[in-house]
């Protein structure tokens, strides 16, 4: 049971830029412009405090996972939906690793059964 | 009607070089590692010109050139600096037409908003600041009868500033004004989605600023953004932008002890009360103008009126009218002046919309009109473009409670006032909002419950200089488009005076 699942070309993208920068991590924005992009950093660039929820863990086949993260307040609005995160050509703003590759991660978003949203709120840790 | 020719193309008023460097001590400087980055426009997905890959040593260099710039610019007086920021005023309205045209084409937005709204905006804008800090006073008290506290503004020095590309020479001369006016030097960096036309702008009116006192670096954010936000030489930093790099921002600000100012967006509501509909006259017309907003820019505006909140008692008419008005928008050529909704201002808005179209449908909320993505024929066919879309549904939906950035409306239904405020509440964001009613009473209340930085009574979407624009909650931090916004790029000196002979006793 997860929360957030990875399209293989964005674990593709993730891989090469783990190749660059080291280990990664997500945060998931909101807001305009740029906001519901998931914004990939080097992991810990971006502060995780008592504010966020912790979401997943990506398993790319490397050896650490990238973890992925939303505030708390934005994931009372969104724990209904199962999150991937996928890539497509593109130009973000933002510090994300990935705008200098010319691709721009992005989040596609299915409705979860009530059975998994059921299972996914005992399991779903804050740290 | 009039349809312009693409810059560059025979008959253009306008026309980008092939290339810009970053604007740095007043002159075009090459990027240190000699990469450039391909800007397309998102009106037919081709590129058109490339610009500066920067990275932290170039910067530095920036840096480097306003840190030389701001202690003589710091000392001009007032009236120096609003004569100037005045010239660039006048300069911009003598180009005014070739500067609306490279907006369009960079940006992808109709370029009747260019004309009409964008770059009037920003001339006045200047001119505004000319005439707001030549107005400022500091204050003195009398602490006593020999002692008097003085309160001087004195500029903070060097300060960044990072800019959206939904308005890439208006948000960018949001900043640019009020921190010339206050006496700093800036160091900027566009969005990399829309480097250019603020460059092109600096090929008209940079000679008017003593060089360094306005730099330009462009690049991506992780390369350039990052080394400017986080950077110890600056003493200030103004982004608009999302809430991860927000906090981000304010972040790497803790870490300097220096203040920030952020924009973050909104997720707006728009109220129509039922008295609206009590007749069909101008009025009534006018509402459902209003309800039209969230296609003005192609919905990618941070108070974009993409809440729509409708009395139940007047809901199925009021709809059947405001779906009639959306049907009239007219969408193509942005260089045509007859178009109202141009292109989104890159591939990935173009997705990032489509996938939240389809999460919408998925929880169940209708699409009442639209819904997909604009085919377009010819020149137009590569180019991003989303047709106006209304849906219908309840508020705790996604597309209800999260920006989306493209023209979608998410419509429901409230039944009487503490409803309509409830609902209009039920967000993390307060950037901006909108109230229709005949009765001044409720336009009045519902103006003040509302938790934002900006609610339109009876209007949207205007933007005048001399009326703060800044968000509640989530939206961020400080009131940009005011004269306050002077404070926020300055320091307040307080000299203590005493002007007695005697002693304190103490020693």
């Amino acid at each position: 049971m997860e929360r957030v699942a990875v399209t293989e070309a964005a674990a593709s993208l993730l891989r090469e830029l783990t190749a660059e920068h080291g280990p990664l991590m997500f945060h998931q924005s909101g807001g305009c412009c740029d906001g519901s992009s998931p914004m990939c950093y080097p992991l810990g660039e971006f502060r995780i405090g008592a504010s966020d929820v912790h979401l997943g863990d990506l398993d790319v086949e490397l050896s650490e996972p990238v973890s992925v993260w939303m505030s708390r307040s934005q994931f009372e609005l969104w724990s209904h939906t199962h999150l991937t995160i996928d890539v497509v050509p593109g130009r973000g703003s933002g510090f994300s690793l990935e705008a200098p590759t010319g691709q721009r991660f992005l989040i596609r978003s299915r409705l979860m059964s009530d059975e998994e949203a059921v299972r996914l709120d005992a399991e779903t840790t804050t740290e | 009607m009039a349809i312009y020719a693409p810059p560059g193309e025979a008959g253009s008023v306008v026309e980008y070089a092939p290339r810009y460097d970053n604007w740095i001590g007043g002159e075009w400087v090459k990027p240190v590692k000699g990469r450039y980055f391909e800007n397309p426009t998102p009106i037919t997905g081709r590129t058109f010109t490339e610009v500066a890959q920067s990275g932290p040593d170039d910067v530095e260099l920036a840096l480097d050139a306003a840190h030389g710039a701001a202690p003589a610019w710091g000392r001009t007086s007032a009236a120096e600096r609003a004569l100037i920021l005045n010239k660039i005023a006048d300069r911009m309205e003598e180009n005014l037409e070739r500067i609306a045209v490279a907006e369009s084409w960079e940006n992808g937005k109709a370029v009747r908003e260019c004309l009409a709204a964008d770059i009037p905006l920003a001339i006045d804008h200047f001119r505004y600041f000319a005439g707001a800090v030549r107005a400022q006073e500091g204050h003195s008290s009398q602490i006593d009868g020999d002692t008097v506290a003085y309160h001087f503004q004195e500029p903070l020095g060097v300060v960044g500033q990072i800019i959206p590309w939904n308005f890439p020479i208006l948000m960018a001369v949001w900043k640019i004004a009020p921190a010339l006016a206050a006496g700093n030097a800036i160091v900027l960096k566009p969005a990399e989605q829309t480097p250019a036309s603020i460059l092109l702008l600096m090929d008209i009116i940079g000679d008017l600023l003593p060089p360094g006192v306005l730099n330009i670096v462009n690049g991506f954010g992780v390369e350039a953004g990052k080394p400017l936000a986080s950077n110890p030489r600056v003493r200030k930093v103004a982004f608009t932008g999302e809430t991860t790099t927000g906090r981000l921002i304010m972040q790497y600000a803790s870490e300097n002890l220096i203040p920030v100012t952020l924009e973050l967006g909104g997720k707006s509501p728009n109220l129509f009360f039922a008295d609206v509909a009590d007749e069909r006259d101008a009025f009534y017309d006018k509402t459902l103008e209003g309800f039209t907003m969230f296609a003005l820019n192609q919905g990618e505006v941070c108070t974009c009126p993409s809440r729509a909140l409708i009395q139940d008692s007047v809901y199925d008419g009021f709809m059947a009218d405001a779906l009639e008005r959306v049907g009239r928008i007219k969408q193509g050529n942005p260089l045509d002046t007859d178009t109202m909704l141009g292109a989104q201002a890159s591939n990935d808005q173009l997705e990032k919309i489509l996938s939240y179209i389809d999460i919408g449908r998925q929880e169940g909320a209708k699409v009442l009109t639209g819904g997909g993505r604009a085919e377009m024929e010819g020149d137009l066919a590569g180019g991003y473009y989303v047709t106006p879309t209304v849906f219908e549904g309840q508020n705790n939906m996604r597309i209800f409670q999260e920006e989306i950035f493209g023209p979608v409306v998410s419509v429901a239904r409230f039944d009487d006032y503490a409803d309509a405020i409830k609902i209009a509440n039920d967000t993390l964001y307060g950037l901006g909002a909108g109230v229709w009613s005949r009765n001044g009473n409720t336009a009045y209340r519902a103006g003040r419950d509302i938790q934002a930085g900006r609610v339109w009574v009876n209007n949207y979407h205007a933007y005048p200089a001399h009326a703060a624009f800044g968000g509640y909650k989530q939206s961020g931090i400080g009131r940009e488009n005011h004269k306050m916004m002077l404070d926020h790029y300055q320091q307040t000196k307080n000299l203590l005076v005493s002007y007695s002979d005697q002693a304190m006793g103490f020693f």
